[in-house]
């Protein structure tokens, strides 16, 4: 009964916030280093590719630069922001205390970096994503600490892939404040469900040279696209 | 292309350019530049050496070699800690065995990047003069001293993720992000098991605040100003989850500031 069938919205209701407004407007025209007239023009021109996806077809476009990447990483915020508040609005059987406390916190942290990069966006942002979690059920401790595990390492992956995509340093930075916070996620749930073992940084991730995953947005996008009903065209933003 | 002139125009911006190319190339500098090199094929044969002697930027090998100091110290403190008898209790032998590794990796990882101009390593006094009594003795030290360590690499690797935005530094900033995130993995296990023998809940995963100790390691991490914005309140969360939700960087001041009385 806990899985999820029907459509949310993932920035609806009480988790919006109101200085959202004016975070959008400074933040945009200040870091993004445009001059304001063409802050403006850029602006509206992203908003007319959100209605445009490739013929039409009314996919999400990401946008192109520094908004790409911000945009990109927006859409992964906002699935785990989604993830993690249906996990707490319907806990799995026998969730202890501390699993609790933890998951709260994460939800928290994730709704937190989804606001903040949807009012540094502005009008630039993407539209909220309606995120797919037919294939988790919200009953089920390993599959919900199993979906929150792939989440997390995908999401360390995905900023550790997106560093060199960046232009602007204040940008890096930022990503490099919400990267580690998403390793110390990844870390913990991996230790929820093997405690006390290796799992926290396993063989699995970190490579022979201890070094953690990385992945650039080709192949990060395919491997949420099962998570979210709406098709994302990512083809403006940077390559290597 | 002319190609003297090039290496005229490097020399400008870097006195050492000739001296380092010669130093690098002169042998194959003297039988492709001299012979029978066609036009066409100089750029290649430029990248070529470009390749080796100017792999990475001058900043960037500075940052190489200060994260190198603190693998060194982690490893070595690490190697230490996993050797001693009767230190860490058998629940916890996986958790820290593999932090060691890691480190261990780290410091031949650096060194290899670095080859010749990896400083060596420094003799440690893991009890800071006498601050941090028997860090191999007492568990609660080693602990307490591994989760300090941890977060002030997480932080002193972030804040040096902007030395490395050069176009030739890419692979470094590959690396040093891919670091920077496994070092966030040990600070929160590690995190997790000060918490756990300390029955104290306010240690999480996570830095809330600019709580913990010592005060330095934390130091700033109560930021709320999130690209140039006070994010204080935003979506009605509490300042604790929006100061948890950023980690922030230490300078490279600050850092060494923190590790100098543990170096001999």
């Amino acid at each position: 009964m806990n899985k999820t069938t029907k459509r949310l919205s993932l920035t609806n209701g009480s988790e919006e916030n109101p200085i959202v407004d004016v975070v959008n407007r400074r933040f945009f025209l200040r870091s993004a280093g445009l001059a304001a007239a063409t802050g403006a023009f850029i602006m509206q021109s992203c908003i007319k590719d959100h209605d445009l996806g490739p013929g039409g077809t009314g996919a999400v476009n990401l946008g192109t630069g520094d908004i790409g990447i911000l945009n990109y990483a927006y859409a992964l915020e906002q699935l785990e922001a989604a993830f993690y508040i249906q996990v707490i609005a319907t806990p799995y059987s026998g969730i202890t205390d501390k699993e609790r406390r933890f998951l709260t916190d994460i939800r928290d942290h994730e709704v937190i970096h989804r606001e903040f990069f949807k009012a540094a966006l502005g009008a630039a942002a993407i539209k909220g994503l309606s995120p797919n979690f037919t294939g988790i059920d919200f009953n089920s401790r390993a599959s919900v600490l199993g979906a929150a595990k792939t989440f997390e390492d995908t999401g360390v992956s995905a900023y550790n892939g997106a560093g060199i995509l960046i232009q602007d340093p204040g940008y890096l930075l930022l990503a490099g404040k919400i990267v580690s916070v998403e390793a110390r996620h990844a870390a913990i749930i991996r230790d929820l469900l093997m405690p006390n073992t290796i799992s926290f940084a396993g063989d699995d991730i970190i490579d022979g040279n201890g070094l953690d995953l990385l992945k650039r947005p080709s192949e990060v996008l395919p491997a949420i696209a099962p998570f979210i009903y709406d098709t994302i065209d990512a083809s403006g933003l940077p390559t290597p | 292309m002319n190609i003297f002139k090039i290496i005229d125009e490097i020399q400008q911006v870097d006195g050492d350019a000739v001296e380092r190319l010669q130093h690098a190339t002169r042998r194959s500098f003297m039988t492709k530049f001299s012979k029978t090199l066609t036009a066409a094929a100089v750029p290649t044969a430029m990248a070529g050496i470009f390749n080796k002697a100017y792999a990475f930027t001058p900043g960037a090998i500075e940052v190489l070699k200060f994260a190198l100091a603190l693998e060194y110290l982690e490893d070595d403190f690490y190697k230490m800690g996993n050797a001693a008898p009767n230190l860490i209790p058998a629940k916890y032998k996986a958790v820290f065995n593999q932090i060691g590794k890691h480190e261990t990796q780290h410091v031949n990882f650096l060194k290899g990047a670095l080859g010749a101009a990896a400083p060596a390593k420094p003799a440690f006094d893991f009890s800071a003069g006498g601050a941090f009594p028997n860090p191999f003795g007492v568990f609660d030290t080693f602990v307490f001293l591994s989760h300090a360590f941890e977060d002030t690499g997480v932080r002193a690797y972030k804040g040096q993720a902007g030395n490395l935005m050069a176009k030739e530094d890419e692979p470094l900033l590959d690396y040093a992000l891919q670091i920077h995130s496994v070092e966030a993995r040990h600070a929160a296990k590690s995190r997790d098991i000060l918490s756990e023998i300390r029955n104290n809940d306010r240690i999480k995963p996570w830095i809330t605040l600019d709580e913990g100790s010592p005060k330095p390691v934390y130091a700033g991490d109560e930021n709320t100003i999130q690209g140039g914005v006070q994010i204080i309140g935003i979506a009605g969360k509490s300042l604790e989850a929006v100061t948890e939700s950023f980690d922030e960087p230490l300078t490279k001041e600050a850092v060494l500031a923190i590790v100098k009385p543990f170096i001999k």
